[in-house]
C-alpha cells in the first residue's frame, strides 16, 4: 500500500510545485518586480571597532561613562530606559553618593499615585526607581533605548551609523553611483521626516540629534565630536542592553578552559578503554 | 530481551543486594545502559548522538524549571519578566542564554541523529518501532519549540504565534474556528500565552515519556551499526560500561564545549534581533521567520505559491508542510532494500547526500525574505524533497545492487572472522 500510495502522493505534490514554480518563472519573466529604493539605497552599517567586540572585549568604563552622559543630556528628552534602574549606573563605576545625585536630580519624575485619595503626583527618583517614562509629544513614537542595541541587526554599528549617517537627500547617490531622486522621484523624504540611509525605510521622524561639536560637555578631556559622542552613546546603550557582558565572557573562558581539558582527558581514557578493542 | 552472552548484575555490597531484592532499579539500569547492554562494538560518532539528545533535554529541563520560577505567564509582563531574569536574578542571563541555546544545540544534536538513521537505514526491520516513536519525538519537540519561542512575548514570538496557529485556518469548513479554539482567542493574547507556557511546561515530560519507549524499543533488537550487519556472536559485541560511555563522554566534552561557547560568547547569534522588541499587535515585522531549526519546513510551506486544481496554495503548503515530516513515519516501508547501511549502497549513497544539500538548501531559503529567487529555489528543493522519499527511495531500493558485505561485525573490525561460514560476499539477511 504504501509503495502505491507513497509515489502518488509524492507526483502529486511535485506537480503543485512545478505548477507554483512555472506560475512564479512565468511572472518573473514577463512582469519583475522592480527593485525596491530600499534594496538599491539602504546602507549597512559602518564598521566601527567598539573596546567590546572580541571574545576578551570588555566595556570600557570612561566610555560608557560619557555615553550616559550624551543619553541624559540628548537622548532622554524622548526616550525612555525603562528596563534600566539608576542602582544599575554602579556599574558604570560611579559610587552610591554619585547614583543617588544622579536619580535624584534626573529631569523627569517618578510618577506618585495614592490609592486613598486618588491623587497623583511625583517625586524625585531613587537608586532603586527604573528610567521613568517619557512622554513624547511629536509626531511618532520614540522607542525605548534599552534593548535598541540588541534589538537591531549590527547592534551598536548600526546605531552609531544611524546617529552620524543623516545625509543631504537631493543629489544623494549610493556606492553604485545611482542617484536616489532620479531613479525614485516619488521617495522624496516627506515634511517631518528626515533621510538617512541606515534606517530601513530611508525616512526616520528623528532629526540628527548630534549636530555639533562639544554639543555635550565632557568632563574626561575626551574631545566631543560628534563621532565620538555618537560612538560612547552607541557604547553606552550596548551595555544598557547587555549589562552582564564583562561578566558572561570572564564566566565564559574558565568554563571553556575547564571543559577542553576535561574533553582532552575524556578522549584519553576512551582510548585506554579501547586499547585492545580495535 | 539482550543476547545471551550480558553480563549479569552481581551487586557485591551488602546494601546493593538489599536494593536488589526489593527494587531491581539499579540492575534495570545496569541493563539498559551499563555493563549488562551488549552493544556492536563497531558504532562510530554518529552514535553518541542518541545520548547527546538526552543530555540536551536534560539541560532543558533543568534550566527550564529555574527559568519558570522567575517567570510571568502575562501578556503585560512577560517581556519585563525575561529581562528582569537577564538583569537582576542571579546567573538568571547564564540560564536564560542556557536555555535559548540549549534548544539549538538540542535540534542540532537531534538532525544529526535522524540524518545518521536516513544514511544507515536505522529504520529498517527489526528497528521501525524505534523509529516511529523517534519521529513522534521530533514533532513533540517541535510544538515544544514553537511555545517556548512565544513565551518571551517579543514581537517575533507574537508573529510566529499569529502565523503558526494561522496555518491551521488554512482547513476547510473548520479551520477558523480551530484556530480561535487553540488561541483562546481572534488572534494571539494573554490566553494563548498562558496556555502556551502550560504546555511548554508539560511536554518536555511527555517527550522524556516517549523516549522511555524509544530506548526501550531499542533494547529489543540492540543497536544498530555501521555496517548494518546483525550482531552474532559474543566477539561482535562489547559491554555497554566502559566501552561506549567512555566513548559518549568524549563526544559529550565537544557537545559541551561547542555549546558553552554559545552561551558565553555568541549567545544572541542564533537567534532573531526583533524577538527583544516587545510584542506590538499593531506592527507586522517586515520578514516573519521562525528559529532556524524551522527553516527547511518554513520554506516548504511559502513554496506553494498559487492554487492547484480547486486547493488553495494557503493549504498545499500547510498540507506539504506537514506531510514533510510524516513521510517519515512511511519510510520503513518505501525503502525496502535489504541492505541497511548506506556504506554498501552506492546508488542510494548518492542521493543521501543530494538530499543532505537539499534541506540546507530549504533551511537557507527557508531564512530568506519571501522573495525571488529564495522562493524559486524552494520549490525546486521542495519538489526533489518529496520525489527523495516517495519516488526515488522506492525505485532506488528495487533496482540497487549492493556491494558485498562483511560477514560479521568482527570480520569488518579486525578483518577477519574466525567463525565466518558464509561467504563473505553474501549479504546478511535484512
Amino acid at each position: 500500500m504504501v509503495r502505491l500510495f507513497g509515489p502518488l502522493v509524492g507526483l502529486f505534490f511535485a506537480v503543485a510545485l512545478l505548477w507554483s514554480f512555472g506560475i512564479g518563472a512565468y511572472t518573473a519573466a514577463t512582469d519583475p518586480s522592480p527593485p525596491s529604493a530600499e534594496a538599491l539605497f539602504v546602507e549597512h552599517p559602518k564598521h566601527v571597532e567598539f573596546s567590546f567586540d572580541s571574545a576578551f572585549g570588555t566595556f570600557d568604563k570612561a566610555q560608557l561613562q560619557r555615553g550616559f552622559k550624551v543619553y541624559q543630556e540628548v537622548c532622554s528628552a524622548c526616550h525612555s530606559l525603562k528596563q534600566v534602574a539608576f542602582r544599575d549606573l554602579a556599574a558604570l563605576g560611579y559610587n552610591e553618593a554619585e547614583v543617588k545625585a544622579i536619580a535624584k536630580n534626573w529631569a523627569s519624575k517618578a510618577q506618585t499615585f495614592d490609592p486613598k485619595t486618588g491623587d497623583r503626583g511625583e517625586r524625585p527618583n531613587l537608586p532603586a526607581d527604573h528610567f521613568p517614562a517619557v512622554y513624547y509629544a511629536g509626531q511618532g513614537v520614540p522607542p525605548d533605548l534599552s534593548l535598541i542595541t540588541k534589538s537591531r541587526h549590527g547592534g551598536a554599528q548600526y546605531v552609531h551609523s544611524l546617529l552620524t549617517g543623516y545625509a543631504e537627500q537631493v543629489g544623494y547617490k549610493n556606492e553604485k553611483g545611482q542617484e536616489l531622486l532620479k531613479m525614485f522621484p516619488d521617495a522624496k523624504t516627506p515634511d517631518g521626516l528626515y533621510f538617512n540611509p541606515y534606517f530601513a525605510n530611508l525616512n526616520l521622524a528623528m532629526p540628527a540629534p548630534l549636530v555639533s561639536d562639544d554639543q555635550v560637555a565632557y568632563t574626561d578631556g575626551t574631545k566631543a565630536t560628534v563621532e565620538q559622542m555618537s560612538k560612547d552613546v552607541s557604547a553606552f546603550l550596548t551595555w544598557t542592553a547587555e549589562p552582564k557582558l564583562d561578566k558572561r565572557k570572564q564566566t565564559g573562558w574558565p568554563v571553556l578552559g575547564f571543559l577542553v581539558f576535561a574533553t582532552a582527558l575524556a578522549y584519553l581514557a576512551k582510548r585506554n578503554v579501547w586499547a585492545d578493542k580495535h | 530481551m539482550s543476547f545471551p552472552w550480558a553480563n549479569e548484575y552481581k551487586p557485591t555490597s551488602p546494601l546493593m543486594q538489599w536494593v536488589d531484592q526489593r527494587l531491581p532499579l539499579p540492575r534495570f539500569v545496569y541493563n539498559a545502559v551499563g555493563g549488562g547492554y551488549p552493544v556492536p562494538r563497531n558504532l562510530n560518532y554518529m552514535w553518541n548522538f542518541g545520548i547527546l539528545a538526552g543530555v540536551a533535554l536534560m539541560l532543558q529541563i533543568v534550566t527550564g524549571v529555574v527559568l519558570a520560577m522567575h517567570y510571568a505567564a502575562n501578556d503585560k509582563v512577560a517581556f519585563d519578566s525575561v529581562e528582569h531574569i537577564m538583569r537582576d536574578v542571579n546567573w538568571g542571563w547564564m540560564l536564560r542564554y542556557a536555555h535559548a541555546n540549549g534548544a539549538s544545540m538540542f535540534f542540532i544534536v537531534v538532525y544529526t541523529h535522524i540524518f545518521r538513521g536516513f544514511f544507515y537505514s536505522s529504520y529498517k526491520a527489526p528497528r521501525e518501532m524505534i523509529w516511529l516513536l523517534g519521529v513522534v519525538i521530533f514533532l513533540l519537540m517541535m510544538a515544544t519549540a514553537f511555545m517556548g519561542y512565544v513565551l518571551p512575548w517579543g514581537q517575533m514570538s507574537f508573529w510566529g504565534a499569529k502565523v503558526i496557529t494561522g496555518l491551521f485556518s488554512a482547513i476547510p469548513l473548520v479551520g477558523t474556528p480551530l484556530q480561535e479554539w487553540l488561541l483562546g482567542g481572534f488572534a494571539p493574547d494573554n490566553a494563548a500565552l498562558n496556555r502556551f507556557f502550560s504546555l511548554h511546561f508539560l511536554l518536555p515530560f511527555v517527550i522524556l515519556g516517549v523516549i522511555i519507549l524509544h530506548v526501550w524499543a531499542l533494547h529489543i533488537p540492540g543497536s544498530s551499526n555501521p555496517t548494518g550487519v546483525e550482531v552474532k556472536q559474543e566477539s561482535d559485541t562489547v559491554p555497554f560500561h566502559p566501552y561506549y560511555t567512555a566513548k559518549d563522554g568524549f563526544g559529550l566534552g565537544l557537545f559541551l564545549i561547542l555549546y558553552c561557547a554559545l552561551v558565553f560568547f555568541a549567545p544572541n547569534l542564533l537567534g532573531h534581533p526583533d524577538n527583544y522588541i516587545p510584542a506590538n499587535p499593531l506592527s507586522t515585522p517586515a520578514h516573519i521567520v521562525p528559529e532556524w531549526y524551522f527553516w527547511p519546513f518554513y520554506a516548504i510551506l511559502r513554496a506553494f505559491t498559487a492554487d492547484f486544481m480547486f486547493i488553495p496554495a494557503k493549504l498545499m503548503g500547510v498540507l506539504a508542510m506537514f506531510s514533510a515530516i510524516l513521510v517519515w513515519f512511511f519510510l520503513p516501508w518505501l525503502d525496502t532494500g535489504p541492505v541497511r547501511s548506506g556504506h554498501y549502497r552506492p546508488l542510494f549513497r548518492k542521493f543521501f547526500y543530494l538530499l543532505v544539500v537539499d534541506v540546507l538548501v530549504l533551511g537557507y531559503c527557508g531564512g530568506a525574505p519571501a522573495a525571488e529567487p529564495y522562493v524559486m529555489i524552494s520549490q525546486i528543493a521542495s519538489l526533489y524533497y518529496f520525489l527523495h522519499f516517495l519516488v526515488i527511495l522506492p525505485i532506488v531500493s528495487s533496482i540497487e545492487t549492493p556491494q558485498p558485505l562483511p560477514f560479521s561485525i568482527t570480520e569488518a573490525v579486525l578483518g577477519k572472522d574466525e567463525h565466518a561460514v558464509l561467504s563473505p560476499t553474501q549479504p546478511a539477511v535484512a
